[in-house]
């Protein structure tokens, strides 16, 4: 894979881009990450538990990929999810109350960081088995078709869930039967602990596409800009002609796969790589190079969105635990539905 | 009353619903154009199309999670597994989506969707394709579980079943399709979680369900006419909830219970009800509870092998009057 680095030009779909949207852009990536970093830092004081999967280094495809929905499209993601819950405008204090176990979660406390749901807002999970939420994104498009509605379902998998059964399944179904859904796999190089030269019989991902009737589409991320483009290509063939894509988008998590991996089994120098072509920091320097933003500037920036996030954690950690009978609710409806 | 095989009522329940409601669809392999592995779906693709009789490849965890996610959206699927041994290629999107997902996201969504088929084992199918998985999926909170044994029931349950707004698995029987029964022509719906009284007596309660209902009537019969016990035979219908009510009610009557299953003994449906019996009606007992179930062991193909792990008439009338001490 070959790394642009930091001082690489930047490219067209970032340096074509007005100030106003690149800012909007930048904000958007700069909450994911602050929002995971203030996470990190209540897992190690205890005041998360469970599983925590950090999406630092891939903010950008979920931005890029907010900008190129419509708002009754819907996102279906795996346990890495904080970052699709926030570009899809989930309240950060819901989503950090959600991780502390709290009445006021995103889910009232049911879910944890594994389970962001929140259908108003296009954010449909949150799903924690992993490749078992590829046939149900095949399900609402299958939906979707069936309804004649022109929701399209974008559903994010990791490079480790493309060996298991259902996601076979799911993406053979989605092309059988042409459904309005745009699979992506967002590989960062690991399935947990395991490089990916250990888990893929081939390389390129997308090699399947074809076997599976669909188009299929490969980059390494670069910025949310050319994400929205390549995303919006596939939206658009899901919602105008009902055809599936498969995309495969390279890119890097900077944390382990989730809180207590130390992450020990990276190559030499391979993090300080990946670090030096950070789409952040790049949508950063666009900023700063091309739209004249000071350094003054883009750190008032940052302490406004620390400040939500700590605030986020205020409010999580202030709020009540779900109440006992809570844990009785919501498990059979009563009655016709 | 016009009569009709088991497999004709579950068609016909099929067809009422997708009538009624145009969000009722019908999922899985070879229930279209071939018309149902078990002709339980023949003439729906004619009468209703390929969009809501949808043949499927051989994807068991495939089509039972398209149907879930299309639940997710409004919409009524009917998932039908050629049996449910297939299933467990599905369980996880059974457990793991079907039956969480209300409760995970904080009843955000719902998973109205009934996975049937017929369950248990058939004859001469060998040990893959002989499994009762009654207790498996009555283990899992968030499911319903129902198991008929009659047209009526199959056709009123069924509706139900379709009409509830959670996940239902619903269990037929590959040896029961073509036995008929009487069905009204006129619409009606049986309650999920309602046992049934099919044959009333005072000796002995004698629960059962699904393929187990033919074999306790058997077996009252045998009772009756051989040793003059009288056996209230007690359909269940339902496994998950179930209704321990009508359960108690005839115990607290024959002050004795035999539990006539079609399924293994460990952790099962039965262990569930003694359990229940035991706390409820304990001062009512006059003899431990007994259980008659499949051998513990995986089904053999040979006829012979095979019959002697199944509980036949006779056996549970040696169960009926042993809790009767009439030995």
């Amino acid at each position: 894979m070959d790394l642009p680095d930091k001082d690489a030009p930047l490219p067209e779909t970032l340096s074509s881009a007005g100030k106003a949207e690149t800012l909007h852009a930048y904000r958007e990536m700069l909450r994911i990450r602050r929002f995971e970093e203030t996470a990190a830092r209540a897992y190690t004081r205890g005041k998360i538990s469970g599983f925590l999967h950090l999406y630092i280094g891939q903010e950008a495809i979920a931005v890029g990929t907010r900008l190129a929905m419509q708002q009754n499209d819907r996102i279906v993601s795996t346990y890495r999810d904080h970052g699709f819950a926030l570009a899809q405008g989930c309240d950060p204090n819901a989503c950090m109350a959600e991780m502390y176990g709290k009445k006021t979660g995103l889910v009232g406390g049911i879910g944890g960081s594994m389970h962001f749901f929140e259908r108003d807002k296009g954010m449909w999970g949150g799903y924690a088995i992993v490749g078992n939420h590829i046939p149900i994104a095949a399900g609402h498009a299958f939906a979707a078709k069936y309804l004649g509605d022109d929701a399209v379902t974008i559903c994010f998998l990791g490079d480790g869930a493309v060996g298991i059964g259902p996601t076979h399944e799911g993406m053979t179904l989605a092309g059988l039967w042409d459904l309005p859904v745009v699979f992506v796999v967002e590989n960062n190089r690991y399935s947990m602990g395991t490089p990916l030269e250990r888990t893929l019989p081939a390389a390129d991902i997308t090699s399947r596409a074809p076997g599976y009737g669909m188009v299929g589409d490969r980059f390494s991320v670069e910025d949310p800009f050319q994400v929205r483009d390549r995303l919006g290509a596939a939206i658009k063939r899901a919602r105008e002609e009902s055809q599936p894509t498969l995309i495969e988008i390279l890119t890097y998590r900077f944390r382990g796969h989730s809180m207590s991996d130390p992450a020990k089994y990276r190559g030499k120098g391979e993090l300080e790589a990946f670090r030096a072509s950070d789409p952040f920091e790049r949508v950063n320097r666009a900023l700063r190079e091309l739209h004249g933003m000071t350094e003054d500037e883009l750190e008032a920036l940052d302490e406004e969105v620390i400040a939500e996030m700590d605030a986020a954690a205020d409010f999580a950690d202030t709020s009540p635990q779900p109440d006992p009978d809570h844990r009785f609710k919501n498990i059979m409806i009563e009655g016709e539905g | 009353m016009p009569t009709l095989q088991i497999r004709e009522a579950i068609r016909d329940a099929m067809r009422e619903e997708m009538l009624r409601d145009d969000r009722v669809f019908l999922m899985g392999e070879e229930v279209g154009h071939y018309q149902g592995a078990y002709k339980c779906s023949q003439g729906l693709l004619e009468q209703f199309g390929e969009k809501r009789v949808v043949d499927t490849p051989i994807t068991e965890t495939g089509f039972a999670g398209v149907g879930i996610g299309a639940a997710m959206c409004g919409l009524r699927p009917i998932i039908e597994f050629m049996t449910f041994n297939f299933s467990a290629v599905a369980f996880d999107q059974i457990i793991n989506n079907a039956a969480k997902i209300h409760h995970m996201t904080g009843g955000q969504f719902s998973v109205p969707i009934v996975f049937r088929g017929p369950n248990a084992a058939a004859h001469m199918l060998g040990s893959t394709h002989s499994q009762a998985f009654d207790a498996i999926y009555a283990h899992i909170p968030g499911l319903k579980v129902v198991s008929v044994a009659t047209p009526y029931d199959a056709k009123g349950l069924l509706k139900s079943a379709i009409r509830d707004p959670n996940p239902v698995i619903f269990f037929e029987s590959e040896m029961m399709y073509s036995v008929r029964g009487e069905v009204p022509e006129e619409e009606y719906l049986i309650p999920i979680g309602e046992a049934d009284i099919k044959r009333p007596g005072d000796d002995v309660t004698l629960l059962c369900w699904g393929q187990s209902v033919p074999t306790a009537l058997a077996a009252a019969e045998l009772a009756q006419e051989h040793s003059g016990l009288s056996a209230e035979v007690i359909d269940l219908r339902t496994l998950r909830p179930l209704d321990t009510e009508a359960v108690i009610a005839s115990v607290k009557k024959t002050n004795r219970v035999v539990i006539a299953e079609h399924s293994w003994p460990f952790g099962g449906v039965g262990a569930e009800l003694v359990d229940r019996i035991q706390r409820l009606a304990f001062d009512w007992l006059d003899a431990p509870v007994t259980r008659v179930c499949y051998d513990d062991i995986p089904f053999s193909y040979a006829e012979n092998l095979e019959h002697l792990s199944i509980p036949q008439p006779e056996d549970i009338h040696a169960a009926l009057r042993q809790v009767a001490y009439r030995d």
